[in-house]
């Protein structure tokens, strides 16, 4: 009986332990992250304040609401039956001072720099008023329901790729560690340079040849036209199309990220515990899982985060050229209707769609990173 | 320089190197030719177009030499013109006041493709009664196809691909391939006749002095060897004017980049403290900076010139992610005893960073200045994808932008995004294989791994 009771408690108390480290760990996690939130809402703060600027530079913004403002009271004065009574000069007078009373109310009678702290929030909140001439697909106006219409469709082509990407990389990288040297090895190597053109490039091409000259896969767009009323066709469909996007981000990225990623693997393969791992006897698969790929997470999460926020960056011209209707094609449409506040709106969004890859990404960081975990180590950047 | 040229060596030894110097070498040789053959404001005026500039050329017209890969051969345009002095015009005086002149046009067409459309334009000069001509269209058969006859006025046009009456003559077929086509041709689609054509023109003058003048347009279905776009103009123009401009922006804009983030790595170690917190508190900032949007932006509010688009690429490329790379070197080079002893003579705050700091770090700059020409090369291509391209300039980016506001890949003008493309990709493998080699011999640490 001793015996056991004894071998309890010790099991007792090293979950006490176990337990109270979980916490501890989970506290850290948790403050680190907060730290990180607070210092990404300053820096996209500050992001969209340049977004604002620019956009006024030179009163830009303002010349056009000006203009608007003109030629809508202009409007009224002329659809007034009771105004052609008055003589030229009481009217262009009447009409100066509803002017000067609209740009009042608007607020564009105050210094920019006042003004600009205004912009600042409404654009925080997204509340970028009406859009000039595009419309949502419910056809509201306002900016906002534009730009909130279109993030689920970018996110769910982003999202994909990128997860897609990021495993793929990591297995071929291990794969190719594993085989260093071998014929895949030099191939992928010098296939590296190809990630020089951008994905939308390798996007026409895989249109010409899959489209257009085969006709086995859509042109571009995310259902087939009419959309099908079945739930299963209808994901079926948005799959069919996603086909050829999720290949050109592959193309374009993967065979300089595994490259880079299998010198990481080659770089901590030689290090002297995972021949001591490799001497214990362990399988290969454990040694790549325990003793390569966990100490080099971090370094493989920052490279993947760059490029996570290159895609983004990308997103205007890559759905443009797929017509996939989501955030970037709204902005390529609106610099064709010229319409400013979706252009700003656009702009904001992106800002605050990087601030969220770099959260997530630091969050995961967090994770896998045991100098987080362990101490203090909230302060890295 | 000794140095300099040991790397020189060593490069020849990666012979994705040596290809990616040789394209580069040659696109250096084009860019060093195209302003010799075609002065920039020429390159501009052609591209922009206008009256007469690009009128005897076919619309969407691939390059000449895809007849090599055709079974069925297409024409090339063929204009002649009655100014030419080779081509004969016959005037016979009928009596005292009429005379008839004649003007025989005679070509070979060795193809079996039917033309795009055929054009007459006449020139008459007369003060009261206008000269009246009679069209006669002659097969290689020696078969004669009467057009129709009609009075000149001072300048016109004859459209004979729109002439419905003579569509309905030759039994339905337009008539830019009704005139062609071969009745003998054993083959389910028509085929147009190989021989001599000739298209006789006799004319009536009713007065002294008056005359005419014929110009025939006979628009093919290929034109030189790039082809052309929806506007008549020839591609050759904007690929050849679109590789220094490439080059130019690519090279400049990696320049300016990578030397001024260097130069700011390197204030911010050697300063430390707040200057380096500050420093790297705006890289943070600038990271979720969105890039395109905002050269969107600023290519939709301000201008769309492509030397303001450089300036803001630089601008917001200052503060980039490879500024961390640079930091985290530059604080292994500062605890050098050599940057000590200068200190300790007494050398400036400035006179360290440029003479000592950042000199150390060029050989790993230089393959990641290789690298990202193509990055830039890229960009100025996205751009004017999107329709905010220099709006004077070609460039290989507009012709792409072109080619997918027409619906090229739609439409099977494959040549039309290819030959922009092929160029784009030529070019951006070329510095990149270039970089790669270069990275591997100034960092002899990656080699092998």
């Amino acid at each position: 009986m001793e015996p056991d009771t004894q071998q309890a408690e010790k099991e007792n108390l090293s979950a006490m332990v176990g337990k109270r480290s979980a916490t501890n760990t989970f506290s850290r996690i948790f403050r680190y992250s907060a730290y990180k939130i607070v210092m990404l809402f300053f820096t996209v703060a500050i992001g969209v304040y340049l977004t604002v600027l620019i956009a006024n530079m030179g009163g830009y913004v303002d010349t056009i609401r000006r203009a608007q403002i003109r030629e809508a009271i202009a409007l009224v004065i002329r659809g007034d039956e009771t105004m052609r009574l008055l003589s030229v000069e009481e009217r262009t007078a009447i009409m100066n001072e509803m002017i000067v009373q609209e740009e009042e109310r608007l607020g564009l009678n105050q210094p920019f720099i006042i003004r600009s702290f205004g912009f600042l929030k409404n654009a925080l909140l997204l509340d970028l008023g009406f859009a000039e001439q595009m419309t949502s697909d419910s056809g509201s106006k306002l900016v906002r329901l534009v730009i909130l219409e279109r993030l689920p469709a970018t996110l769910m082509l982003f999202a994909t790729s990128n997860l897609f990407l990021f495993f793929f990389s990591v297995f071929v990288a291990l794969y190719l560690s594993r085989r260093y040297g071998s014929f895949l090895d030099r191939v992928i190597i010098a296939l590296a340079p190809t990630s020089a053109a951008p994905g939308w490039f390798y996007g026409i091409f895989l249109i010409l040849i899959f489209a257009a000259l085969w006709g086995i896969l859509p042109f571009g767009g995310m259902v087939s036209a009419p959309p099908p009323e079945n739930r299963l066709d209808y994901a079926l469909s948005v799959l069919r199309h996603m086909i050829l996007p999720i290949t050109a981000v592959v193309i374009s990225q993967i065979f300089l990220t595994a490259y880079n990623w299998r010198t990481f693997f080659l770089i901590y393969s030689s290090e002297d515990y995972v021949e001591m791992a490799k001497a214990k006897g362990l399988t290969s698969r454990d040694v790549e899982r325990r003793y390569v790929l966990r100490p080099t997470l971090p370094t493989i999460i920052t490279s993947f985060a760059l490029l996570v926020i290159g895609l983004w960056t990308g997103a205007p011209i890559f759905e443009t050229v797929f017509n996939w209707p989501g955030l970037g094609r709204t902005l390529f449409m609106a610099i064709g209707f010229y319409d400013t506040p979706i252009i700003v709106g656009s702009t904001v969004i992106f800002a605050y769609l990087l601030a969220v890859t770099v959260f997530l990404l630091d969050i995961i960081y967090a994770l896998v990173d045991p100098r987080v975990r362990i101490d203090e180590g909230g302060r890295r950047a | 320089m000794n140095m300099f040229l040991k790397s020189l060596r060593e490069i020849t030894r990666y012979p994705s190197a040596v290809a990616g110097l040789i394209i580069i070498l040659v696109l250096v040789g084009i860019s060093i030719y195209a302003p010799i053959v075609m002065p920039y404001s020429e390159a501009v005026r052609l591209w922009r177009g206008g009256l007469g500039v690009w009128e005897d050329n076919p619309r969407v017209a691939p390059p000449a030499w895809t007849n090599l890969f055709r079974s069925v051969h297409l024409p090339a345009t063929i204009v002649l013109n009655s100014t030419d002095p080779s081509i004969e015009k016959e005037v016979v005086e009928v009596n005292p006041t009429t005379r008839s002149s004649t003007v025989t046009f005679s070509f070979d067409y060795p193809y079996e493709g039917f033309p795009q459309e055929i054009v007459l334009l006449f020139n008459a000069k007369y003060t009261e009664k206008s000269p009246f001509v009679g069209l006669t269209w002659i097969k290689p058969d020696g078969k004669e196809v009467n057009m129709g006859s009609f009075s000149l006025k001072a300048s016109q046009g004859y459209y004979v691909s729109q002439d419905e009456r003579l569509q309905r003559r030759l039994g339905g077929m337009p008539p830019h391939e009704g005139l062609f086509l071969d009745p003998e041709a054993v083959a389910e689609t028509p085929m147009a006749m190989a021989g001599t054509y000739q298209l006789r023109i006799d004319g009536v003058l009713f007065e002294e002095g008056a005359d005419y003048d014929v110009k025939m347009v006979m628009y093919g279905k290929v034109h030189g060897i790039a082809g052309t776009d929806h506007l008549r103009r020839d591609l050759s123009v904007a690929l050849l004017w679109g590789t220094p401009i490439a080059l130019a922006f690519g090279l400049l804009a990696a320049l300016g980049t990578s030397l001024t983030t260097m130069v700011i790595a390197g204030i911010s170690t050697w300063f430390g403290g707040w200057v380096d917190t500050f420093i790297q508190r705006i890289t943070q900032v600038n990271l979720i900076l969105p890039f395109l949007p905002i050269l969107i932006m600023v290519g939709t509010f301000y201008s769309r010139s492509i030397w303001v688009i450089l300036g803001v690429t630089i601008l917001l490329s200052i503060f980039g992610g490879s500024i961390l790379t640079y930091r985290a070197i530059f604080l292994q080079i500062r605890e050098s005893p050599y940057i000590e002893a200068a200190q300790s003579y007494g050398a400036s705050d400035a006179r360290i960073i440029m003479n000592y700091l950042v000199p150390r770090i060029i050989p790993l700059l230089l393959p990641q200045l290789v690298v990202l020409i193509p990055t830039f090369v890229f960009l100025e291509a996205s751009l004017a994808y999107l329709g905010l391209g220099d709006p004077v300039l070609p460039t290989w980016g507009k012709i792409i932008n072109d080619a997918q506001n027409n619906g090229a890949l739609f439409q099977g003008h494959y040549y039309w995004v290819l030959e922009p493309a092929v160029l784009l990709i030529v070019t951006g493998l070329a510095f990149s294989m270039l970089g790669f080699a270069l990275d591997r011999v100034f960092n002899p640490r990656l080699r092998g791994q």
